[in-house]
């Protein structure tokens, strides 16, 4: 692969939609933590979704026409990094799959998931990142499904906060078993999703932590909002927000002062 | 749940009672740990899994790719052995040609655990014209006297806890004078087996299942650890196996590597109690064992399946482990799901066989979260297979209008960012200012799917485009 | 043949997108039957027997070693003590029984097993190390039912009928050019259930025990 840049070193960041609406801190995290490895990031401001929604409800069409203007947009950086699990493993595993009939296409998405990294897994493997923050609190850590199974997300993260100084990990029973979002799985099957989603906050409340972390917000929005629904104590990050010692605003789903 | 009318059609509303269920929960919940666990340590223990996970996948590719050779060479094996071989394309034709085998003189007819007799509908065939059917398993004898249909393709009665089935024996029993109302395990497992022990030497005809078929040999395999599946066959006169096609391998070595990896995935066993290879009726000179062998094979949409998108899902051996994994499948149970087979690879199978159209729920309702995939010992890419569906669906105008129109919508703007970004900072605006400082939403506008379960986090009032386009500045 | 026989072959022709196989194939397929492939096999390095009995164990089967044919009864006779058993007892006609001498006190039958037998004694055809198991053919010397219907099923085999591997199993099958007999049983352990709430309890319908006196002492 070519270099895109003089120093190879231009980073885009995929925000994702749901840091964009919901968690913009998530994305200033990011920056600051791939800054900090003295890479140069820029956030294409053509960005807008991955193509799941489409993806996953079937509608490939729509899907590919979404690819193709995230392969567009992210054509010119040397590496493209998102802080989530299943934006990436829809770049990285599935954008290919959508252009086999298409040769240059094809090419592109591969070129593009070749350069496409989770957070965690860049900070680790590319930035070699050493991490300098302090957060005096017991956490607990889930992992979310597509970052684990499609991208190997599993030791990246816990090596990263293994270096946070005052942080104290605490494993909950499962951490590797569906919370229950599932995209629009959580809306189209609520009831069934409440029950996946309650097996995740009683184990997260089992495991007597202060705060729940994960690295893909649309598992956070979802036990956040579940444990506020059953008016549960356990603060809910992403880890970006930890590792980059921006826990300065309130939790997710946590009242404002 | 009214398990009179179910059907995969339901799906929704038999989720919902299954929730509502606690005997359910209690008795899944039971299940799950242990099925996890002991697959785990019993794959752990095997270096060598992964590479026979892998020659596994060749040799069952291989048989696809070759199974009207197969089936035609295991058809010749078995007459040579002078057994018979029938064949049905639907499960009223497997049905018809059991009734022909069992004939009119047969009382009663033993039943080892066959999933395939539950696709024909055969103990309701075999019922309603006069013959006593007696389920052998202990799991499937429970739900015998329970009148339901499996819940789990390996543990039946998964979803009845003990005090159920104390409820169930004692309610039956008593006819053959055991009155007292058991709840001990060791006690209860003694009742059905001083009950079924009768049965097994009283009955005309043997009815089984197959793991696999050998087109070497002949030979029908059945994987038990309760000897029920052999009692089944080698007592009555008559044994009778009930196989799909695709169950067939070419060769005794083969399912060699087939076995190790079915009980290390189904209950962590490296083997089961009994593994037994059955090839024709009894010799001349055998003093036991039975005087005829037939087997029905039913095709049942599975012949079109070959070659298709769908294809891989044949490889499946049965084992359960996906259906062990599947955090729906912990979170409601077998039933629900309106058919046969449930958890992923019902999922993905039941569609196939009665159509997406009567089954539109089963492959949508699945978080994609491909815990199955990953202990699937046949290495099935289930949530691909799910999603194949779900295009399927699309395509054929099956999604409903609300989700297609939101689709159509969605497209249009997030291929065009500046409208995108527009109407994200108006969202973001909105969305924060109904929340206020109180930091989620109990309800939220187009969003009950979500706030009937749960909150819904208020964003933090800009998006990180517009924050991000300001610092830039 | 069936119309449905051949609709079905048809279809899967039709789905494979092909005709019948060309002669070619065919001939490569009847190959890879004759001469079958060799499975991957989980390696281990400790003796056969040795391996045979810790695997046997591990599954709630027992075992004793003894060091000629003629220990056979004594440690029989030590397992029907042990579990306070009587000394009525069905056996095959299996050879490997051929010429122990039993002791006069016990009652032994030579037929098939019906319901009400507690006690069987049978031969096998060979024990598998790799899972412990043990390989039944049926046949004249050695009804299957003996495998089944008694409470306690004892089996004597010597310790040069270990084999490794399953495929070992089945290449001595062939070597000794033995039709597959009506049913091969693979024991592995006593019978087994686990369908009241998961909780394993032995016994379910078949043996509630099962028991091998492994000899030393080669054919």
């Amino acid at each position: 692969m070519p270099d895109r840049t003089k120093n190879n070193n231009r980073v885009g960041l995929l925000v994702t939609c749901l840091v964009d609406l919901f968690r913009p801190n998530v994305g200033f995290a990011a920056v600051k933590l791939i800054e900090q490895a003295g890479f140069e990031v820029d956030v294409p401001s053509a960005q807008t979704c991955c193509g799941q929604p489409a993806y996953n409800s079937g509608d490939a069409k729509s899907a590919a026409a979404v690819a193709r203007h995230v392969i567009r947009t992210f054509e010119n950086y040397d590496y493209v990094v998102a802080p989530s699990g299943s934006c990436i493993g829809m770049i990285k595993e599935h954008y290919p799959r959508l252009f086999e009939s298409d040769f240059d296409l094809k090419t592109k998405a591969e070129d593009l998931a070749q350069r496409t990294y989770e957070l965690t897994t860049f900070l680790v493997q590319v930035c070699k990142l050493k991490v300098n923050t302090t957060f005096n609190a017991t956490v607990t850590y889930h992992d979310s499904c597509a970052g684990l199974r499609e991208l190997g997300v599993k030791n990246q993260p816990r090596m990263l906060l293994s270096q946070v100084e005052g942080l104290k990990l605490n494993e909950m029973e499962d951490s590797e078993v569906c919370c229950g979002f599932g995209g629009t799985f959580c809306v189209k099957y609520p009831d069934i999703s409440e029950r996946m989603v309650s097996e995740k906050t009683n184990n997260i409340k089992k495991a007597k932590a202060d705060f729940i972390l994960g690295g893909d917000l649309g598992c956070l929005l979802n036990i956040a909002g579940r444990i506020k629904r059953e008016s549960g104590e356990t603060q809910v990050f992403h880890v970006a927000e930890v590792l980059a010692g921006m826990v300065t605003i309130p939790a997710i789903g946590e009242k404002s002062e | 749940m009214n398990l009179e009318n179910r059907s995969a059609a339901r799906f929704k509303q038999q989720a919902a009672s299954a929730l509502k269920d606690n005997n359910l929960k209690t008795a899944l919940a039971k299940a799950k740990d242990g099925f996890v666990l002991k697959r785990l340590h019993a794959v752990e223990d095997l270096d060598e899994f992964e590479a026979i996970r892998a020659e596994a996948r060749k040799i069952k590719d291989h048989a696809l790719s070759h199974l009207d050779f197969y089936l035609e060479e295991f058809e010749r094996k078995v007459k040579e052995n002078g057994g018979h071989v029938h064949w049905a394309q639907t499960p009223e034709q497997a049905c018809a040609l059991v009734m022909d085998i069992v004939g009119t003189e047969a009382k009663q007819v033993l039943k080892g655990k066959s999933m395939v007799s539950e696709e024909m509908g055969l103990n309701a065939a075999l019922e309603a014209k006069g013959h006593t059917v007696v389920e052998t398993d202990l799991g499937e004898y429970i739900i015998q006297l329970a009148h339901e249909p499996p819940s789990h393709i390996i543990a039946p009665a998964v979803h009845k806890t003990r005090d159920q089935i104390s409820d169930l024996f004692h309610g039956e029993h008593p006819k053959y004078g055991l009155n007292e109302r058991l709840t001990e395990v060791p006690d209860l497992v003694n009742e059905a087996r001083q009950v079924l022990r009768e049965k097994f030497l009283n009955s005309d005809v043997g009815i089984t299942g197959a793991n696999f078929l050998i087109a070497e040999t002949g030979s029908t395999v059945i994987v038990t650890n309760e000897g029920n599946g052999d009692l089944s066959q080698i007592l009555p006169k008559v044994h009778i196996v009930t196989a799909s096609i695709e169950k067939v391998v070419p060769t005794l070595n083969d399912t060699a590597t087939l076995l190790r990896l079915l009980g290390r995935s189904a209950t962590g066993q490296e083997m089961s109690s009994y593994t037994t290879f059955s090839t024709g009726p009894k010799r001349a000179n055998d003093h036991d064992g039975p005087e005829e062998f037939h087997v029905v094979l039913l095709d049942n949409g599975r012949s079109k399946v070959l070659g298709s998108e769908f294809q891989d899902i044949l490889r499946c051996i049965k084992c359960g482990a996906c259906l062990n994994h599947c955090p729906v499948y912990g979170a409601i149970g077998g039933h629900a799901y309106g058919w046969v087979y449930s958890g992923p690879m019902g999922s993905v199978l039941t569609p196939l066989i009665i159509g997406l159209e009567n089954s539109y729920d089963l492959p949508n309702a699945c978080s994609l979260n491909g815990r199955c995939a990953k202990v699937c010992p046949m290495s099935i890419p289930l949530p691909d297979l799910l999603r194949q569906h779900r295009f399927k669906a699309f395509q054929r105008g099956l999604t409903d209008s609300r989700t297609k129109l939101g689709l159509k919508a969605w497209a249009y703007l997030v291929t065009r960012p500046k409208l995108y970004s527009g109407l994200t900072s108006l969202a973001a605006k909105a969305l924060a200012l109904l929340g206020g400082s109180r930091g989620v939403l109990r309800k939220a506008p187009l969003a009950s799917g979500w706030t009937s379960v749960r909150d819904l986090p208020v964003p933090q009032g800009q998006t990180f485009q517009q924050q991000w386009k300001k610092a830039s500045e | 043949m069936s119309e449905t026989r051949r609709q079905i072959i048809d279809n899967i022709r039709a789905s494979l997108g092909r005709g019948p196989l060309p002669d070619g194939v065919v001939t490569q397929l009847r190959a890879r039957i004759s001469e079958p492939e060799q499975g991957i096999r989980p390696r281990f390095d400790q003796d056969l027997a040795e391996r045979f009995g810790e695997k046997l164990q591990s599954v709630a089967g027992t075992l004793t070693r003894v060091a000629t044919l003629n220990d056979v009864p004594s440690a029989i006779q030590q397992y029907l003590d042990q579990h306070q058993l009587s000394k009525n007892i069905v056996m095959s006609t299996h050879a490997v029984l051929d010429g122990i001498e039993w002791p006069e006190d016990w009652e032994i039958e030579q037929r098939p097993a019906r319901g009400e037998d507690t006690i069987s004694v049978t031969g096998a055809y060979a024990g598998v190390a790799e899972t412990g198991t043990v390989a039944i053919l049926s046949g004249t010397e050695s009804p299957s039912t003996l495998n089944f219907l008694p409470d306690d099923h004892i089996v004597v085999i010597r310790m040069d009928q270990i084999v490794s591997h399953f495929e070992d199993l089945w290449w001595l099958l062939q070597k000794q050019d033995l039709d597959m007999p009506r049913t091969v049983n693979l024991i592995t352990g006593p019978s087994r259930t686990a369908d009241v709430e998961q909780t394993i309890q032995l016994g379910a319908h078949g043996p509630r025990r099962f028991h091998v006196v492994l000899v030393e002492q080669r054919e």
